[in-house]
């Protein structure tokens, strides 16, 4: 195990930390696959992620996943230079049977095992993304799911991962799941809430129809939460509208869904947008890179891209195939560590469902007296 | 050789030689931190095997906490893959029993008991062993609450067992593998649902 380590190491990454079992390989900057199952069919009539639905899913999905990423990238298992997992943050008993599986994976091939940072792998995605320039630094994050919401200033990949701020009640992907149930519309409640704003019978919902709150951005909230997002309150505010509406006995018509769902979403996005842009003009950085399953919202990347431009901002999105929940991110952000000289994880580590974004590796090995450096 | 994990209590980890000798083991008795110790115990197992071969990985499944559960089938499996070696999955119980058979070769049939949380016990009944040498569960593995189990097994002597011998999983997946039996399938031993409920209409906020 203290073989000097390629340059360009070849890495396979796991990652179990919500719904999507991914497994990615990647050689060095280069993305050889990224093979996603997804169990959101399984949560569709829960109206959100259960668990434990989820961490039974993984195990089931694990071999299949591996032997398709496998034969994607056409590499056998005895070229790794090294395996890298998702450690946290996530869903405890789902990243278990990942950190398991990585550590059987790489005690059976004598491999170096990296354990990362689920939100700095995001970031990782960008740098794996063909044919992209090179990610610069220092850029804001800016990362929304169903699982995280959260806002980054990262000065280096591997080493310097500030945590700005983030949600402090629903997640913004938990929000459109919440607002769809309200609405009566299936699961997941992203692309069902774009569908109803946007190609609704009576034509697109008006999205400055209803003036929905927009969290934690009053002058009082912004003095303690100024790069936080809340959006319970907004969820609220929707269910108010819509019961109103019907105890006042009128069923919601066509154009009123699709006002409420255009006037929603557009409260999440101004909310993101605004406060991202806003870290960016305090930190002084010209750059904003979008990254979670929740930028595959339409809507979100034009006003980022619109309002970023006015503000001098450039913005870089991965392909949606990279922003989802991905294995290639943590083998990308694991590459990226080895390069940077940074030792194995030991095999002592665990899932940490909390794990702060400072962490960028976890359990990294201390060097022994006479070890190869 | 044959390599057995199972985390459905503690962790335990064990190889034995195509003999059933335990060549390594290692484990923790402690019913938490599978994810933490697992790797450790796993790596000071197959470290030191010089020529040795493994050839099968035999994986305890359960019945046991899923979140525990899942990491050790997790493992064994992987493991597995990395090796291009197949999966023996074996209920837990059986090893238990076996060691018990091994121990004592009680006559008359008895129950292994281990503890499910929510005061519920998992149980299998086992009378001896088959003409392959495993031993013969003789009614299917129950989840039933604690308080009940005497009246459940009326009489049938009770063996609550809290960790788990690895090496006696590897003989008893050793003999399945052998005789070409499945004791069981790929699922793990669950015994429960997940715990959800099919969301009703949205509360009411106003
Ligand atoms: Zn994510």
């Amino acid at each position: 195990m203290n073989e000097p380590l390629a340059l360009e190491p070849l890495v396979l990454g796991i990652e179990t930390s919500c719904d999507e079992t991914g497994i990615g390989i990647v050689r060095g900057r280069t993305l050889l696959s990224n093979t996603i199952a997804s169990s959101m069919d399984e949560h569709a009539r829960y109206g959100g992620v259960v668990p434990e639905v989820a961490a039974r899913a993984h195990l089931e999905a694990l071999q299949p996943t591996i032997d398709a990423a496998l034969a994607e990238a056409q590499v056998s298992l005895h070229d790794l230079d090294a395996i890298a997992v998702t450690s946290g943050p996530g869903l405890a008993g789902a990243l278990m049977v990942g950190v398991g599986a990585a550590k059987g994976l790489a005690v059976s091939l004598n491999k170096p095992l990296y354990a990362v940072n689920h939100l700095v792998g995001h970031i990782a995605a960008d740098i794996v993304t063909p044919e992209s320039e090179p990610l610069e630094y220092p850029t804001i994050a800016l990362l929304v799911s169903g699982g995280h919401t959260s806002l980054l200033h990262v000065r280096d990949l591997t080493t310097d991962v500030e945590l700005l701020g983030e949600t402090i009640d629903d997640a913004a992907g938990e929000a459109f799941d919440k607002v769809a149930r309200l609405l009566s519309l299936p699961y997941p409640g992203g692309p069902e809430i774009d569908r109803a704003a946007d190609s609704s019978p009576s034509g697109a919902g008006d999205p400055k129809a209803i003036r929905f709150p927009r969290g934690l951005s009053k002058a009082t909230d912004m003095a303690k939460h100024r790069y936080d997002f809340s959006f319970s309150g907004l969820k609220t505010a929707v269910a108010r509208w819509v019961e109103r509406e019907e105890d006042a006995g009128r069923a919601l018509s066509a154009s009123q869904r699709a006002d409420v769902a255009a006037s929603f979403r557009e409260a999440v996005v101004d909310v993101l947008v605004t406060k991202a842009l806003a870290a960016c003009a305090d930190r002084g950085v010209p750059r904003l890179l979008l990254g979670g399953g929740v930028i595959a919202n339409k809507r979100l990347r034009e006003v980022a891209i619109q309002r970023a431009e006015a503000a001098g901002v450039t913005v870089r999105i991965p392909p949606l195939s990279l922003c989802t929940d991905n294995g290639a991110m943590i083998a990308a952000l694991a590459a990226d560590l080895i390069a940077s000289g940074r030792r194995p994880s030991t095999l002592a580590f665990g899932a940490d469902s909390t794990l702060p974004v400072t962490e960028i590796q976890v359990a990294e090995r201390v060097e022994t007296q006479g070890s190869a450096a | 050789m044959i390599l057995a994990v199972d985390t459905s209590l503690g962790t335990a980890v064990a190889l034995i030689d195509s003999d059933g000798q335990v060549r390594a083991d290692a484990c923790s008795p402690d019913p938490l931190g599978h994810a933490e110790v697992i790797g450790t115990l796993l790596e000071r197992t197959v470290s030191d095997i010089g020529d040795g071969v493994i050839t099968h990985v035999v994986a305890g499944m359960g019945p046991g906490p899923f979140t525990g559960l899942r990491i050790g089938i997790a493992t064994a499996r992987a493991f597995a893959i990395g090796r291009g070696i197949p999966v023996v999955p074996v209920p837990s119980h059986f090893a238990a029993a076996l060691s018990i058979l091994e121990a004592e070769a009680p006559e008359a049939r008895f129950a292994i008991v281990t503890d499910a949380r929510r005061r519920e016990v998992a149980i299998s009944v086992f009378d001896g062993v088959d003409a392959d040498g495993i031993p013969n569960l003789v009614e299917p593995t129950v989840l039933v609450p604690r308080s009940g189990a005497d009246a459940r097994l009326d009489g049938i002597h009770q063996i609550e067992v809290a960790t788990l011998d690895a090496g006696a999983l590897a003989r008893v997946g050793m003999l399945a593998a052998r005789a070409g039996r499945e004791l069981t399938g790929v699922e793990p031993i669950y015994l429960r649902q997940p715990d959800v409920t099919i969301p009703g209409a949205p509360k009411r906020v106003s």
